[in-house]
């Protein structure tokens, strides 16, 4: 016995925690970045979950990103982080007595929020239902082409994201890189999020969109005024979702959404559900409400109506 | 020495008495002309909103360029000669021109009333029939509005989707659908 303890204070033995030690330390040391990749890309790295950045960290992200952004796309990007206003809370209102189904609202979408156009992502999906069948999501149509629009017969709905206040893509992502803002927006943070895509699976609206590609953005297309948590350009590999066009409402006063602003027939409603005098409230008050999929409990503030 | 001074503390303390006096005189003047009320009280006391000019055909307007040679016509008839493009399919057979157009004031509509009322004004006489669209549209719900969700607005005048002689809402080409998933390239 007295021997063996001699043999091993002088014996060199990897223990099999020392051993998973150094495996950790240099699979670690792989998987940064190193060699020629520029600061940026480290700063990226190490770069902290939105919720947990102090003024100057982001401060200096939003530096980062419109300076990564000014030079891919050649023009001046701004970036901003504007915080929930004061006393808010975003509603929509959508009627379908009105909605003709001219899909003018996804492209105005699309512009504004810099999807990808290859391969194409739209945040907006409007749904073509037969007016006997009612709201029958199984009969719904979303790739219908006729000449004109409405087609005798026929509603349209169309689906974005509902922004709900018992929102269950949010519950499921495993690394919280997806919340619901004060002001109830349910954001994602592009940097944060891992790309499991559990959320899209989660939502019962199909309102999630994944990045398979890299975006394909035309720099004459892209819209220079962007928000950290809306539509600046995306990476790929990440889930991304309608906003409200959280870089133009955030502010006093502050424009309306691409989709109210584009529909013809003024269809699309929005306002803040906090101020008795809005828009939206008015229609909830008196109009009769539709909310979809109400049965799932996942309380939507995006409520469809029918003005007549 | 003391009075001058005296004199050299007054003269900088009179100054800005007098500019200040000036200030709150000129901020009190200016007052109303700072804070428009969002919605102007009309001489009649009816709420006018932001809107754009009526659509017109171009070079039809002001009516009277060529109405004033003619001398007014009130027997109700089927125009032969002029406005022959103007179909109405807007309660036909019981209506006509000058139910809506004034006949003394050919550039004029007039309301129900007898009161006469610029075209720009038109929502409030489509608002004598469909009260309750009028109704929504002053609220923002009926029709498109745009501009600032918690500022000022802007609103459309009813004819401005409407063709008031043919109001139907005529129907649009649509934009193209989504690519379906199968064919989009591996």
């Amino acid at each position: 016995m007295p021997n063996e303890k001699v043999r091993d204070a002088h014996v060199h033995r990897m223990s099999r925690r020392k051993m998973m030690r150094g495996v950790g330390a240099v699979l670690g040391a792989m998987a940064i970045p190193g060699g020629d990749a520029s600061a940026s890309v480290w700063e990226a790295f190490f770069q902290k979950n939105f919720r947990e950045m102090s003024k100057s960290e982001l401060d200096k992200v939003l530096a980062r990103l419109e300076k990564e952004y000014g030079e891919k796309y050649k023009k001046a990007v701004k970036v901003r982080a504007t915080p929930p206003l004061e006393g808010v809370l975003y509603g929509y209102g959508l009627d379908l007595s009105r909605c003709i189904g001219c899909r003018r609202c996804v492209y105005a979408c699309v512009g504004e929020n810099n999807q990808s156009r290859d391969p194409q992502i739209h945040w907006i999906k409007v749904l073509q239902l037969n007016k006997e069948r009612g709201v029958d999501l199984e009969e719904a149509e979303q790739y219908y082409n006729p000449a004109r629009v409405p087609e005798k017969g026929h509603f349209y709905m169309p689906v974005q994201c509902q922004q709900c206040e018992n929102p269950p893509c949010t519950k499921v992502c495993p690394v919280q890189a997806t919340w619901t803002e004060r002001d109830g927006i349910t954001v994602v943070d592009y940097n944060w999020c891992i790309g499991c895509r559990y959320c899209m699976a989660a939502c019962p609206y199909g309102a999630r969109h994944f990045n398979w590609k890299k975006p394909g953005l035309p720099a004459a297309e892209m819209n220079p005024e962007t928000h950290y948590l809306g539509n600046r350009p995306r990476p790929v590999g990440v889930v991304e979702k309608c906003t409200f066009c959280i870089q133009r409402v955030r502010s006093t006063p502050g424009r309306y959404t691409a989709c109210v602003e584009i529909c013809p027939v003024g269809a699309r409603k929005f306002g803040n559900l906090l101020d008795p005098e809005s828009e939206i409230r008015y229609l909830i008050e008196n109009k009769r409400v539709f909310i979809l999929k109400e049965d799932l409990n996942t309380r939507p503030k995006f409520y469809y109506f029918y003005a007549t | 020495m003391n009075r001058e001074r005296l004199r050299r503390a007054f003269v900088p303390a009179a100054a800005v008495l007098a500019l200040f006096l000036a200030s709150s005189w000129g901020t009190a003047a200016e007052h109303p002309k700072e804070h428009p009320p969002a919605n102007r009280n009309g001489a009649q006391g009816h709420p006018q909103y932001a809107v754009p000019t009526p659509p017109f055909t171009p070079g039809i307007f002001p009516c009277s360029e060529c109405h004033k040679e003619m001398t007014p016509n009130p027997k109700r008839r089927e125009l032969k000669d002029e406005h022959t493009n103007i179909v109405l399919n807007h309660a036909q057979g019981q209506r006509w021109c000058l139910d809506c157009h004034d006949i003394s004031n050919r550039d004029k509509l007039h309301l129900v009333s007898g009161e006469k009322l610029g075209f720009e004004e038109s929502y409030r006489l489509c608002g004598q029939c469909h009260g309750d669209k009028y109704r929504d549209w002053k609220v923002g719900v009926h029709g498109k509005r745009t501009g600032m969700w918690n500022g000022e607005k802007q609103y459309l005048l009813c004819v401005h989707c409407h063709n008031p002689h043919d109001p139907r809402f005529k129907p649009l080409v649509p934009l193209p659908p989504p690519a379906r998933p199968e064919s989009l390239k591996k």
